[in-house]
């Protein structure tokens, strides 16, 4: 009995999402509703019984795979990409088509297989699993837009697998062993698997990739695209590369990056998009510092962000789902007739902001403490004026624009029931996390001992926030939506090394013309003389010099000079 | 149009948003005052000083504006500076 239930646990439980993907295609209503609900659970049971260490390994040509390791670390990775799952399931399963909710599913599959991922091999399998399927999501927007940008997405994110495959095979050849574990980015094998990681967390200088698609999702996918991809790259370099000093400054680059691109930004879910690369650039400075204490703070703060992250995509989906607008400047006044879409909207930007009583305040003020203990002033006040940043572009911001602003005349009714649950179940849990930050801490990688709630801490953040507040209505002039995108890096391959393409095609065409041209006038030519030289055709009005019937006269006399000739030279 | 003018959401008339303005600036002077009452504990000297964060919190949301409206000149573009057709196979 023991002995049977311990092989049951054993089932690496990516394959409980994996197999709940293949069977919403074929399943119909309730049955559909309840494989989507019950999947995310069971896996999260089995991640729940997956032991501390290396579970087993079997031989697959010459290497030792792990398909299953546990740890802290994973295990929270694990489960909230299980949760995100369950909850994204709920919220997207009467809106969403069929294949849609499949391929989120498989996407998260990738997510919890990485998580759990005791090798290299089976880390970078499941890295393209997600790959593959997030790819599916963002083409689920069915639009042209969405099926270029699903395009560009692909490539960039099978470049970035080749990269970290360049990289893993590298360190199997240089080291022998396949084994995830701590490494720091010192030859080139470590700098490739550092890259290929790096693209998937958006980082510079390919940061672009995530704000060109994950806003041409549909409403309910990109609820999906916010969670897994760049918090498995979190998690990733949790593993891989713990005090990278190189990650303090990409970090660094990330969080302001995403601040002020979100603030010229006018499609509503393109300002979450950037504040996910501003969120997720916390997490990496974090990693880069590389202490206990900002271990623990990158993964809590990775845990608390999906749920405020996927928060606020719910409350833009609906908006999105609603109205059918995707612009700041085309919506505004909302929270008349979408209260709730409102409120939940407005606790998610709170969340992201890391206002007091949220989970984002429990979970980021770690990485600031982190980043003190380590007497990293620079690091800390650029991280404070972040959190400042963050209150702007996505706190205020967001709910502002979407929400109060001016009445844009629009009345759409409130979220779906199901779309509103799953609203309330992360605003529940922000608050929690919030309020009560020991439910998460316990699960942390190293022991605790932060105190979240001192009074002068809650006292410096409140000053911050609220005076950014204040910044935010003073300077509301210069904030003005224009109907713009913002040029990005991806610029270089989408417009110059497009041109440089035509340029370079036409050349070569022109080139090739000539070259033709040329041989054609030469065959021609050749042909030509040939005809006139040996050609007998009966209908060439006169045949070929040497094809000609010559009097017998002109025939004898080419002989005699011919000999004469040869008789010359044989003297001579 | 030919319904009698409801009157607005309340939460959305002049006279609501004014008193909001002015709760909002009463917690402003409070939090900054509070310090006189509550230490907070400055890391590197010169964030525990009074109304550090109040101040750090306004100027940095102001550089951030402000640089983001100079690099706006340089990167904003139509909406459809990529989807011109010339990008479509």
């Amino acid at each position: 009995m023991t002995m049977g239930k311990a092989m049951f646990e054993l089932i690496p439980p990516a394959i409980f999402m994996i197999v709940g993907a293949l069977l919403i295609g074929p399943a119909r209503g309730h049955l559909r509703t309840a494989i989507l609900l019950a999947a995310p659970l069971v896996t999260l049971w089995f991640i729940w019984h997956v032991p501390n260490g290396v579970a087993y390994d079997i031989g697959f040509l010459d290497y030792r795979i792990e398909p299953l390791e546990g740890s802290e670390v994973r295990r929270l990775f694990a489960t909230i990409f299980a949760l995100m799952a369950f909850v994204g399931g709920l919220y997207a399963f009467r809106q969403a088509k069929w294949y849609e909710l499949s391929s989120a599913y498989a996407y998260a599959a990738g997510a919890i297989g990485v998580s759990f991922a005791g090798d290299l091999i089976t880390l970078f399998l499941y890295w393209e699993l997600m790959a593959l399927f997030s790819t599916v999501v963002v083409w689920c927007g069915g639009t042209p837009q969405a099926r270029r940008a699903g395009i560009r997405y692909a490539i960039m994110h099978l470049l970035g697998g080749v990269i970290l495959k360049v990289g893993i095979e590298g360190v199997i050849v240089h080291t022998g062993s396949i084994d995830v574990r701590p490494m720091l980015a010192h030859n080139f094998d470590s700098w490739m698997i550092l890259t290929g990681i790096l693209i998937n967390a958006a980082a510079p200088p390919v940061s672009a990739w995530l704000a060109d698609s994950y806003p041409t999702s549909s409403a309910t996918g990109s609820v999906f695209l916010s969670a897994f991809t760049t918090k498995t790259a979190i998690l990733a370099l949790i593993l891989l590369f713990p005090g990278e000093p190189v990650l303090i400054g990409i970090g660094l680059f990330m969080v302001m990056y995403g601040i002020i691109y979100a603030l010229l930004e006018n499609d509503i879910r393109r300002i979450l998009a950037y504040s996910i690369v501003n969120q997720v650039g916390f997490m990496v400075c974090a990693i880069g510092i590389g202490t206990h204490m900002a271990l623990n703070g990158a993964a809590a703060h990775a845990f608390a962000h999906i749920i405020y992250k996927a928060l606020l995509f719910m409350s833009a989906g609906v908006v999105v789902y609603r109205t059918g607008f995707n612009r700041c400047t085309e919506v505004g006044g909302l929270f008349r007739t979408m209260p709730l879409t409102a409120i939940c909207g407005i606790i998610g930007a709170l969340s992201i902001s890391g206002f007091p009583l949220t989970s984002g305040f429990t979970t980021k003020t770690m990485i600031s403490q982190a980043a003190a203990d380590e007497s990293l002033v620079v690091v800390y006040m650029l991280l404070a004026a972040a959190s400042a940043g963050v209150f702007l572009h996505a706190g205020i911001k967001f709910p502002w624009f979407v929400f109060f602003q001016r009445d844009s005349g629009l009345r759409p009714k409130d979220a779906p029931w199901n779309m509103g649950a799953a609203m309330v179940i992360f605003s529940v849990l922000c608050i929690v996390l919030g309020v009560a930050p020991d439910l998460l801490y316990r699960f942390l990688p190293y022991p605790v001992e932060y105190q979240a709630y001192t009074p002068g801490k809650v006292l410096f953040y409140l000053q911050l926030l609220m005076f950014s507040g204040l910044a935010f209505f003073l300077l509301l002039p210069l904030m003005k939506r224009t109907e713009t995108i913002s040029l990005d890096t991806d610029w270089l391959w989408r417009v110059l090394l497009f041109k440089l393409t035509v340029r370079g095609y036409r050349l070569a065409t022109a080139a090739g013309n000539a070259v033709s041209v040329a041989t054609s006038t030469a065959l021609l030519q050749l042909r030509n003389m040939a005809q006139r030289y040996l050609g007998s055709s009966s209908r060439q009005p006169r045949p070929g010099v040497f094809t000609r019937a010559w009097p017998i006269g002109v025939t004898a006399m080419w002989i005699a000079v011919l000999l004469t000739a040869y008789i010359l030279v044989y003297y001579f | 149009m030919n319904e009698p003018q409801r009157p607005d959401h309340w939460l959305a008339l002049p006279a609501t948003i004014k008193l909001l303005w002015r709760i909002f600036i009463v917690v402003l002077v409070v939090l900054v005052l509070a310090q006189a009452f509550i230490y907070i504990k400055g890391y590197f000297g010169v964030d525990g000083w009074f109304g550090f964060g109040a101040v750090f919190g306004f100027l940095s949301c102001l550089a951030m504006v402000l640089v983001a409206k100079v690099l706006g000149y340089v990167l904003k573009r139509p909406e459809d500076y990529y989807d011109d057709g010339k990008s479509d196979v």
